[in-house]
């Protein structure tokens, strides 16, 4: 459809005119503008809603809004295209079957063998090892070995030595889903360990022996420490309603040495509804600074991420300082348990703090354990009750770390946000489906490719410059604040808005301090060149004068090569101005750097969604746009008198 | 008088500090005329807290038995308790600090008693001189004069002796347009754009009254800074509401008639002691340990400061954007011209010169546009958020202005040559300070006061490369262009280097910065080391070529 306007969110005034291509995995816009032709891709898969809004003057407005906080604003010439495309993406963006997804057609053109070296690159099996496990405590069970006792857990679970097969088979019929009692981190250290379940079948007064033989073995897997911590993870009010279903929670009396404790984290709808008012509050046009506050007040949202980080240091700390192992659960065991076990996780182990290490952390804790990625995802067509926010806010978790522990992670915040936007663009088959026996069904891992190898390709794009591998921060555990320190906890706007670039800083110290890193590493190489030249003139100059005049040929051949190779290396000549120093700064306009800039970009390109650096000047826009710079406070008096002010200052 | 007098026990021992993030310390107290000073006994780590009395901002007593407690809330927002042996101790020491952290006679306070321990360099107090500004603005234009109207403070008490105006306007009519002017603040050259030779200039609120006085020197001395045909704006930082009440009591605004090649625009900015609420709740909210995360969220909405924030930042943004986008001149002013019109024509000379992001540009803006330029500075700064005064001079005005450099800093993290650091040092400075610098409301007062023979300078403490080097930016890269912030919600954030200073732990905030110098400290002892080699070969191989040449 051509001549489709692409509206700027924040300035309904700005809109670009360009031609609007629908294809079997993308929305695609592409600029009419002769020099550039920007193009915007969106891929079916991160549609969440589009809406038809009433037709004006100027077309018909559609608006599009995506799972990673994108929000599209089209207007289309004729009401009929319009219809149409609006129909065509209803059926695109609400697939019926996993093979209609993109990670079945995608094809980055890696053979087969690397496709296969991909999906190894994270092995769960060597995590354990890792771990500690097995060990004289904790073994691998092979009772779900065709998942004949869970169907949602993987066919590899840990369990305590002392756990027969009788035990667990007889502990998950006591638990929802049959979901009983497997490890999930083991400390070495000190034999403490993280274990997770869904909710017991308790309803009033139902006990079962071998699930109390369950946490039994789990308490006596950690000979350290004389009790158990069970931390259910919803608010005790939810956890008492289950009880009449037939659900519910331990009871301490009918278990032995256990410490029962709720944290309240609220369920998947009400996390839903609160993402949904929190975007609502980043979509406002030009909110005031209450209107902002406020909004984000009322979603609830950074209370319900405090809540998580509470739940997870209280683990985080028994674990470290208590040394008393902890079981984990919530209602079915997949969303808050996943969250809770994760975020703890990587409070105690710096192995996940590493870009690696968090590829296993997401592997182990919300992949293999069957978090519901389709479900929550909305990755087909399904119930959109089922659709919730659960890793997100596992994301956003880690990165309210990164800003308080800024030293302590290897990888960026772009790492967060590129692996929450594959969590829903089904580019990969990593997050299909909604348990390991699904993807099994589905042969996830001969008919797609892995996002970690993607990721793990680029990683030079993920680093974070602070990170040092023997830095105190990176080494410890992390000991977030507790209770009072609300403030900690801030809004994420390189998230939930993060299609605004204007509202970002415009200089990006990660980028800056990464680019000094490189030319470091290029000035090691340098200097290790040119001693060895000075090296070899010295030794020259020595000799005496008829072999002098040989070795110096072979010298300046040497020499010049050397200086060629230099060369290549560093883009200028070094002085001792260091004016003259390539600038680094990413979003200084000088000439060089655009340049820079350009190939990196060209270079992430292959993600359609990746940030443009953001020109400086264009704040002048986004100033006036969101300022109300004339608008309300104009005075009357003066308004309209000369045609070209009032465009300035209505701007 | 005697400082001896108000010092009823000089000393206390057994006295135990309490601090946030730090664990109790027992040790002595003792009171001089100007500081309180604990020191800890403890052998392995012996530590000293020295407390400038005039950083108090109010003081409370209790007492369990005989043990009191003084519980000290300084200007600097940092609250500590300590725990006093004996009712009456406690009391006279308490009425010590009470005295003595309200003396009245500027003379009395501790910058004229202070003699330094550094050597000095550089005299501050003759660091930034109007001429060494004017002399730099005759260098890309002719248009304008230095005047000497006000050298003995006669015609504007809040001006200083000289002043910056369009050629073309002589003294006498200067003294006309100050008669017209709220306090006599007629306008006076702000800022030159080099770029385009656009021009802000401040003033204070044309006294128009109900029945529209005007003054035609006042016109023409605006009208004389716009090029022929074009036109300019004037940005009132009132609401028209406001500036229309003002009539009632003599103010007003420039009337479209009198003033037809001028636009105004109103852009509403808070003062005085809305201000001052502010700033009070704002901190109460910071440091109330008490709420769960929504009250926190209300509480930092309803304090407003950060409305504040985005409110002063959009004007000046605007009139930046007047000036460099629009090619127009710009006139700014509110009532008086000595707080919001500071705080705006300050702003966008950082969003639009280059040099005002340097340390020493920065330093030159505040003493050209907020000491020279007469901010009350002695009546604002009096008290900070813990105070409960009843008068009205209080505010945080320049507090806000150094809090919208950070927001523009943290946006453009490599523009600035300065750190947050720079900043916060500037706010303590301004509220309590062993230097006269922000001494007095204007540059009558200082020179009533002498501050330049009896006092040092802060600049002269600053600009010695052991202090600045506290201040710089390791990301510092000088940047020609001009950088345009978003004042967006999203974009604005609570100034917690300030605001939760005292309130969290920053070890790990801290080891950051120092991997973050530490990394750019290498790659710049890397290039030192490859010039010299390089330059160690070069010369070399002429040797060589020269011995062979031979």
């Amino acid at each position: 459809v051509e001549n489709v306007r692409l509206l700027d969110r924040l300035s309904s005034r700005k809109a670009t005119l360009g031609t609007l291509y629908l294809t079997a995995t993308h929305v695609i816009f592409v600029e009419n503008g002769s020099e550039t032709r920007k193009e915007t891709w969106v891929l079916h898969s991160q549609i969440s809603s589009i809406e038809k809004q009433a037709t004006t003057a100027t077309g018909c407005p559609l608006l599009i809004r995506c799972k990673n906080f994108q929000v599209i604003q089209l207007v289309i010439p004729q009401e009929r295209d319009c219809h149409d495309i609006y129909i065509s993406l209803i059926r695109l963006t609400r697939p019926v079957k996993y093979e209609e997804l993109y990670c079945f057609s995608f094809n980055p053109k890696l053979d087969k063998e690397e496709r296969e070296q991909g999906w190894k690159l994270v092995d769960l099996n060597e995590e354990y090892n890792r771990m500690g496990v097995p060990n004289n405590y904790w073994q691998i069970s092979d009772v779900n070995r065709d998942y004949g006792v869970c169907d949602s857990y993987p066919t590899e679970v840990y369990v305590p030595k002392s756990a027969t097969a009788h035990i667990i088979v007889g502990s998950s019929k006591f638990r929802s889903r049959r979901r009983f009692p497997a490890l999930s981190y083991y400390c070495k250290d000190n034999n403490a360990s993280i274990c997770r379940s869904s909710q017991p079948l308790s309803g009033f007064s139902a006990r079962c022996l071998e699930d109390e033989q369950m946490l039994q073995a789990i308490r006596k897997a950690n000979p350290g420490s004389n009790f158990l911590y069970v931390v259910d993870t919803r608010p005790k009010l939810n956890a008492m309603a289950n009880r009449a279903a037939g659900k519910g929670y331990e009871n301490e009396d009918n278990y032995s040495n256990i410490k029962f404790q709720f944290i309240g984290i609220e369920n998947i709808h009400v996390m839903r509804n609160s993402l949904q008012k929190m975007l609502e509050v980043c979509e406002l046009k030009s909110p005031s600074m209450s209107d902002f506050l406020w909004g984000l007040e009322n979603s609830g949202w950074l209370k319900h991420i405090k809540a998580i980080m509470d739940a997870s240091i209280f683990i985080a700390k028994a674990v470290a300082e208590e040394g008393v192992s902890v079981l984990v659960h919530c209602s079915d065991g997949w969303d808050r348990t996943a969250q809770v076990c994760s975020v703890a996780s990587l409070l105690l182990d710096p192995y996940y703090r590493t870009m690696k290490g968090f590829m296993v952390l997401i592997e182990k804790d919300w992949v293999s354990f069957g978090h519901k990625f389709n479900h929550r995802y909305g990755n087909l067509d399904g119930d959109p009750k089922e659709i919730s926010p659960v890793i997100d806010q596992f994301i956003e978790c880690v990165w309210q770390l990164m800003e308080q522990f800024p030293c302590a992670f290897e990888f960026n915040e772009r790492f967060l946000i590129h692996i929450q936007h594959h969590i829903y663009s089904c580019q990969f088959g990593n997050f299909l489906c909604n348990s390991q026996k699904e993807r099994r069904e589905l042969k996830i891992q001969e008919r797609t490719y892995s996002l970690w190898a993607h990721l793990w390709k680029n990683r030079a794009d993920y680093l974070n410059p602070l990170y040092r591998p023997d830095h105190s921060q990176t080494q410890a555990t992390l000991r977030p604040q507790m209770a009072p320190c609300n403030f900690l906890y801030k809004f994420w706007s390189g998230m939930y808005n993060r299609f605004e670039k204007g509202l970002h800083p415009r200089q990006s110290v990660t980028d800056y301090l990464m680019a000094v890193k490189e030319e470091t590493q290029q000035l090691e190489e340098e200097l290790e060149v040119l001693r060895e030249r000075l090296a070899n003139l010295q030794k020259s100059q020595l000799n005496d004068n008829k072999v002098e005049t040989k070795q110096q040929d072979r010298s300046k051949q040497f020499g010049l090569s050397a200086s060629n190779n230099s060369l290549a290396n560093t883009p200028q000549e070094y002085s001792n101005d260091l004016k003259s120093f390539p600038s680094r700064s990413p979003s200084q306009g000088d000439e060089e750097d655009s340049a820079l800039i350009l190939t990196q970009d060209n270079l992430k390109s292959s993600d359609p969604d990746l940030s443009a650096n953001s020109d400086q000047e264009s704040g002048v826009e986004d100033l006036s746009c969101r300022s109300p710079s004339g608008g309300g406070c104009l005075p009357s008096e003066d308004s309209g008198k000369d045609s070209d002010e009032a465009v300035f200052v209505a701007v | 008088m005697e400082f001896a007098e108000l010092i009823k026990t000089p000393r206390a021992d057994n006295v135990v500090l309490h601090r946030p993030f730090y664990p109790a310390v027992e040790g002595t107290l003792c009171l001089t005329g100007h500081h309180l000073i604990f020191s800890s006994r403890r052998q392995d780590n012996a530590e000293e807290l020295w407390l400038l009395h005039s950083n108090i901002d109010s003081i409370e007593k209790r007492f369990v038995g005989s043990l009191g407690t003084i519980i000290i809330k300084c200007k600097d927002l940092r609250i500590i308790q300590l725990d006093i042996p004996g009712m009456e101790e406690c009391l006279n020491i308490a009425s010590s600090i009470e005295a003595l952290s309200t003396l009245d006679s500027v003379t009395l306070m501790y910058p004229f008693f202070y003699r330094p321990m550094f050597e000095i360099v550089e005299d501050g107090w003759r660091s930034f001189l109007p001429d060494q500004e004017f002399e730099l603005l005759s260098s890309v234009t002719d248009e304008w004069r230095l005047s000497c109207i006000n050298k003995e403070f006669s015609v504007c008490p809040s001006y200083p002796p000289v002043v910056i105006v369009p050629k073309s306007i002589d003294d006498e009519a200067l003294r006309k347009v100050a008669m017209f002017r709220h306090g006599s603040r007629f306008p006076v050259l702000s800022y030159y754009h080099k770029k385009n030779g656009m021009v802000m200039m401040r003033s204070s609120q044309p006294l128009t009254g109900t029945n529209g006085r005007r003054c035609k020197e006042d016109e023409k001395l605006i009208n004389a800074t716009l090029r022929p045909g074009k036109r300019g704006y004037i940005i009132d930082t009132r609401s028209l509401n406001v500036a229309q009440q003002a009539r009632a009591k003599g103010g007003g605004f420039e009337q479209e008639a009198h003033y037809p090649q001028w636009r105004r625009i109103h852009k509403c900015i808070e003062r005085f002691n809305i201000l001052q609420e502010s700033l009070i709740k704002l901190v109460e909210a910071c440091n109330d340990q008490s709420h769960n995360m929504d009250r926190w969220l209300s509480k930092l909405e309803a304090s407003n400061w950060l409305t504040h924030i985005k409110e002063i930042l959009t004007a000046a943004c605007l009139a930046a954007q007047c000036i460099d986008r629009e090619g127009a001149s710009v006139l700014v002013h509110g009532t008086e011209g000595t707080d919001s019109t500071l705080q705006v024509t300050s702003l966008a000379q950082i969003i639009l010169d280059p040099r005002c992001r340097t340390i020493c540009g920065f330093e030159s803006l505040v003493v050209r546009e907020w000491l020279q330029a007469g901010h009350p500075f002695q009546q604002r700064c009096a008290q900070s958020a813990y105070s409960n005064s009843k008068q009205k001079w209080e505010a945080p005005v320049f507090l806000l202005f150094l809090d919208c450099v950070w927001q523009i800093l943290r946006q453009f993290p490599c523009s600035f040559e300065f750190n947050e650091q720079f900043l916060i040092m500037l706010f303590e400075h301004a509220y309590a300070s062993q230097f006269g610098t922000f001494l007095g409301n204007n540059e009558n007062e200082r020179s009533k006061l002498k501050l330049s023979q009896k006092t040092m300078s802060l600049w002269s403490w600053v600009n010695r490369s052991e202090e600045l080097s506290k201040f710089q930016n390791p990301l510092f890269e000088a940047n020609s262009l001009v950088i345009w912030p978003s004042v967006a919600p999203q974009s604005l954030q609570l100034w917690e280097g300030v605001f939760l200073r005292w309130n969290r732990p920053s070890k790990f905030l801290d080891e950051a910065h120092e991997e973050m110098i530490s990394i750019i400290k290498y790659n710049k002892e890397l290039q030192a080391k490859v010039n010299a080699l390089r330059r160690q070969l070069a010369e070399m191989e002429t040797d060589d070529r020269m011995q062979e040449n031979l």
